[in-house]
């Protein structure tokens, strides 16, 4: 008898439990409708932006959906690092910052984006090109929230969606330029690549380089090896260093991983060249030069341009002429004066578009 | 094409299939004294993240590499005996648990990594060791006896791990254990103890070989640094046949082609990269289904064992 | 204590006692989550209760819940054939992937087809490639005894790699190319395939109701009909199967085929319903919670709707209080995998309390 009482009291405990885990759910909305309020007021504010004092007083709340985490030296952490300075200058009153991240998974994505949404966040960056689609099917149901995505050049216009950014970057100049560069530094002239998956940024990074070797016309070849993933960094660096068995003097690389095989370059004191981020912290005797994403000025333009009652529909297209991506040389590494000259006269070039890059 | 079958390209083959076995080693051999006293331990891939992630940590505060390890075989082992309490005292679902431990794992290595360093960073792993005399030979010297202290460990243990499963009354209890506990128990072998001591080697080993990863082979922590190592090594004791010299041979074979796959890439052989990277897996299950059917493995593995039951 | 009284009122208590055990055991695995929340200087009540509300709180939540339980329920589903069958699937992950590619590839080939005829064709394909893929390792151990525990790991990653290949060759969105994005992505299924949502502005698809009824179907199989009791059987004792004549091996092998067709149907249902192109990284790890969800419903197929609700809340709550106090993401993971520690130490008093009925029974 007492084992029953036992048990009874149990499952009742248990039913009163669940029970009362539903009730906070009563409590919720309320916590709710100050999000909703404040989308209304981004609807009042549209009507005196003709002034522009009130503009600057109103939070902005960004929410952003991170495939990696914000400690990944790569793609991840140069949109953190922009948002993190846009809002140091704005102030934390102006500007709001969310973030999620590790969303690599697609559903866990979609559930963040559509939640952040929800909430009320002015703008919801989905800060990777597997979230396209996701996005383009959440933003048809908050018309006066902005999203953007990229890298792409796809804001969904065509298909009647107006409020989404898109922002890409055109990598393969910067690759083009350290290709050279990483020729001229080469004496096996023998240079290696080491890659995640032969998509997107990173592919067209490396058609760069392999031109920019190419064309430098010392004599030099580039090889890639993708490793099928964007976080196996035993494959990078096992990826390195078959480069450095091989005869490779001087690598490029990038994603995540990619410390596994900078790790190997600064085992054999071997050159690397970045892509997507500056981590030249992570190895200074190491890396040369890394092509790094700057999403501040494209971060500042979404939000003047939501700010203006314009929720999406523009492209940013980051490259080396306006700032978005940036050569960035390890300031602790002497490179020779006649390789500098040639970057800065390649630099120049690019800006004035007389490089041209197929990219099939 | 032709420039694949040359000698450099041979011996890095050779020398980083031996480099690069070595985590295999270590979790697989520890996995083949779990298995042989019949405990399936499917969590040693959190285990080998723990052993990662504190191996890095400690070795980068402290400065001392050694330090580093031993802190990576202990939280290995504590790991080890979580899952001997789990499965062996508790008699849970082997596979389940297993898996538990690999999400636990997974998650608080990088919860850690996220909380207590400020980001990616690298470390000056163990050096490689060139063996007086033997290290000189031309070709072989530089490919067998120039590398880390944990390399060399790695394919010690093998011997070692062979004649303690095969020569000593605690590897015949271990046998015994995991074919017939009943008969082993009613021989007056503690069953629980047995595979409590297993288990809990079986995580110590798991431990250094993620602390390979990062303090000797690739010197970096991130998030899920292992990627999947783990289920690979458990997969290599039945390809090895709960065998040593077996677990050797096919951390070697996985090892040697995934190198040589990288060379097939690095030579601009005409295959997808994507198809390059499928082959190692591809060809253990090929192996395997050739010769699996003379491996017998051991009666009781992943079954429970209570005192008193049939 | 005997207790000669056996009235439904004591049975009931027994067995509804024996069902909520997995639930009483998942709160220790908050409380030390609440301890870590606690060295994160986060108020773990709080936490918690933006985790039950945002899971369960609105119709959102609910129906990101169920839409999370839909590929869990089936590939647990799977998971309950093959263990039943004596077989643990591990390979759940990869037959998803097959799934989702057999349903995407079979989609484009035939757009012009009549939308519900290509959908229902379209879900067949995913099944069976689900089903060969855990067909091959089904095979490989009934005829050459290779374990399934090395066969399906080496599978899921020849599955991601495939994927990979297919979505930077043949099944790339010629857009892609023409926009020199070169993203991994097929190009987007026509909506007359999509799986219809009942709910506006949410995510809800019929996949899961669909689910619901399959879990029915897989009940019946495996306790009302002869194929479906010689599985079970041999899952129970393979000795006494195969005096009583069962070629076990053989029905090994049928356990992890239909184990894959579910996985497969799981991967069908998500670019049916859910993500309308093939990408990577759609499975959110469902291949290994499958499992997990599985055992959560004492391995049974009804008990798996339940189980793959509560798993699928706590992916949806998880993220939610991930979002609301800002911890790592990697605390969700941690909790998770304590929750499967504690529920799987439990089923121990299931059974000592099943079987002290037998002896008292």
């Amino acid at each position: 008898m007492k084992r029953m009482l036992f048990q009874l009291s149990l499952v009742l405990v248990l039913v009163s439990l669940v029970i009362g885990g539903c009730a906070p759910a009563a409590t919720a909305v309320p916590e709710a409708a100050p999000a909703a309020e404040k989308t209304v007021i981004v609807e009042v504010e549209k009507v005196i932006t003709a002034t522009p004092a009130p503009v600057e007083e109103k939070l902005f709340r960004i929410a952003l959906v991170l495939p990696s985490t914000t400690k990944d030296s790569a793609f991840s952490q140069a949109m953190f690092e922009a948002l993190m300075k846009v809002q140091e200058e704005m102030g934390k009153d102006k500007l709001e910052v969310a973030y999620s991240e590790s969303m690599f998974k697609l559903p866990d994505a979609a559930a963040a984006i559509r939640d952040y949404a929800t909430q009320g966040y002015n703008l919801v960056i989905g800060h990777g090109s597997q979230y396209g689609s996701t996005i383009a099917e959440i933003a048809p149901d908050f018309p006066t929230t902005a999203f953007a995505w990229g890298t792409t050049v796809n804001t969904f216009q065509s298909e009647g969606i107006n409020n989404v950014f898109a922002y890409t970057g055109t990598s393969e100049f910067g690759g083009y330029v350290m290709g050279v560069v990483s020729a001229m530094l080469s004496k096996s002239k023998k240079i290696g690549i080491c890659g995640p998956i032969e998509t997107g940024d990173n592919r067209n990074y490396v058609k760069g380089v392999l031109q920019g070797v190419n064309e430098s016309n010392l004599g030099a070849t580039a090889t890639a090896i993708w490793t099928g993933s964007y976080s196996d960094v035993t494959a990078m660096a096992t990826c390195a260093q078959t480069h450095i068995q091989d005869g490779a003097d001087v690598l490029h690389g990038m994603s995540q991983a990619a410390t596994g095989a900078i790790a190997a370059a600064k085992e054999n004191n071997i050159y690397w060249f970045n892509h997507q981020y500056d981590n030249s912290s992570l190895a200074p005797k190491v890396i040369v030069a890394s092509q790094a994403y700057d999403f501040v000025p494209t971060l500042k333009d979404m939000i003047a341009t939501i700010n203006a009652g314009v929720y999406g529909g523009k492209v940013y297209t980051l490259t080396l002429q306006n700032g978005g991506l940036e050569i960035r040389y390890n300031k602790d590494i002497e490179i020779p004066a006649d390789v500098m000259a040639a970057s800065d006269a390649l630099l120049e070039k690019v800006k004035k578009g007389e490089i041209k890059i197929p990219l099939d | 094409m032709g420039d694949l079958f040359t000698l450099p390209v041979l011996l890095g083959i050779i020398y980083y299939g031996i480099r690069f076995a070595t985590p295999y080693l270590f979790a697989a051999i520890g996995e083949t004294f779990a298995q042989r006293s019949g405990v399936l331990n499917l969590g040693v891939e959190g285990m080998m993240l723990m052993g990662a992630y504190t191996g890095f940590y400690v070795a980068a505060t402290s400065g001392n590499l050694w330090a580093g390890l031993l802190a990576a075989a202990i939280v290995g082992g504590l790991m080890g005996l979580l899952m001997a309490v789990i499965s062996v005292t508790f008699q849970a679902t082997q596979g389940i648990s297993g898996i538990g431990l690999h999400i636990l794992g997974l998650g608080l290595s990088t919860l850690l990594f996220t909380t207590t360093m400020t980001g990616v960073a690298t470390i000056i792993g163990f050096p490689s060791i060139r063996i007086p005399l033997l290290g000189d030979i031309p070709y072989i010297g530089d490919i067998l006896f120039n590398h880390n202290v944990l390399v060399y460990t790695a394919f010690l243990l093998v011997p070692i791990s062979n004649w303690i499963l095969y020569k000593t009354t605690f590897g015949l209890q271990v046998r015994a254990v995991g074919q017939s506990p009943q008969a082993a128990d009613t021989l007056g072998v503690s069953v629980k103890k047995i595979r409590y001591i297993t288990v809990t080697l079986g995580g110590v080993l798991a431990g250094i070989a993620g602390a390979s990863l990062s303090i000797a082979l690739i010197n970096v922590f991130q998030e899920n640094l292992t990627n999947g190592m783990g289920f690979i090594a458990v997969a290599l004791v039945y390809f090895g046949a709960w065998r040593p010299y077996g677990v050797l041979l096919g951390s070697l074979l996985f090892s040697f082609v995934n190198a040589f796959q990288q060379w097939v890439q690095l030579k601009g052989v005409a295959i997808p990269a994507d198809v390059a990277v499928m082959m190692p897996y591809i060809l253990t299950i090929v192996v395997l289904a050739f010769s699996a059917r003379r491996s017998t493995k051991p009666a009781a593995l992943t079954k429970k064992f209570e005192r008193g039951e049939a | 204590m005997p207790m000669p009284d056996e009235s439904g009122v004591k049975k009931f208590l027994d067995r509804s006692f024996d069902a909520l055990l997995p639930l009483l055991a998942a709160p220790f695995a908050f409380l030390i989550g609440g301890i870590i929340l606690l060295a994160l200087n986060v108020d773990p009540l709080k936490a918690y209760g933006v985790m039950i509300t945002g899971a369960l709180g609105d119709v959102s939540g609910i129906t990101q819940t169920l839409v999370r339980a839909t590929p869990l329920l089936l590939v647990a589903l799977g998971i309950v054939i093959a263990f039943r069958g004596g077989v643990l699937n591990i390979g759940g992950e990869g037959q998803l992937v097959m799934g989702a590619i057999a349903t995407t590839a079979l989609v484009l080939w035939l757009e012009s087809w009549p939308g519900w005829i290509l959908m229902i064709l379209s879900m067949l394909a995913g099944a069976a490639a689900g089903a060969v893929w855990g067909g091959i390792p089904g095979l490989l151990r009934a005829r050459l005894g290779v374990s399934e525990n090395l066969s399906t790991i080496m599978m899921n990653a020849i599955a991601a790699q495939f994927a990979n290949f297919l979505l930077v060759g043949p099944l790339m969105d010629p857009l892609q190319r023409e926009m020199g994005t070169f993203l991994p992505e097929s190009s987007r299924i026509p909506k007359s395939v999509w799986l219809y949502r009942p709910i506006p502005q949410a995510s809800l698809h019929i996949g899961f109701f669909i689910a619901l009824i399959l879990a029915l179907l897989v009940y019946i199989f495996l306790w009302r009909t002869s194929i479906g009791y010689r599985i079970r059987a041999v899952g129970l004792n393979p000795a006494a199967s195969r005096y009583a004549g069962i070629n076990v091996p053989h029905y090994e092998a049928l356990a992890l085929t239909l184990g894959g067709m579910f996985a497969g149907l799981a991967g069908s249902f998500e670019i049916l319903g859910v993500h309308h192109k093939l990408l990577q990284y759609l499975s959110s790890g469902y291949g290994f919670s499958g499992i997990v969800v599985a055992l959560f419903g004492n391995l049974h197929p009804l008990g798996a709707i339940p189980a793959s609700i509560l798993f699928g809340g706590l992916l949806v709550g998880g993220d939610k209080m991930q979002r609301a106090v800002q911890v790592p993401s990697a605390l969700i993971t941690t909790i998770s995998g304590l929750v499967v520690l504690f529920v799987v130490s439990s089923v121990i008093l299931t059974e000592r309390r099943a079987r002290r009925r037998k002896i008292h029974g």
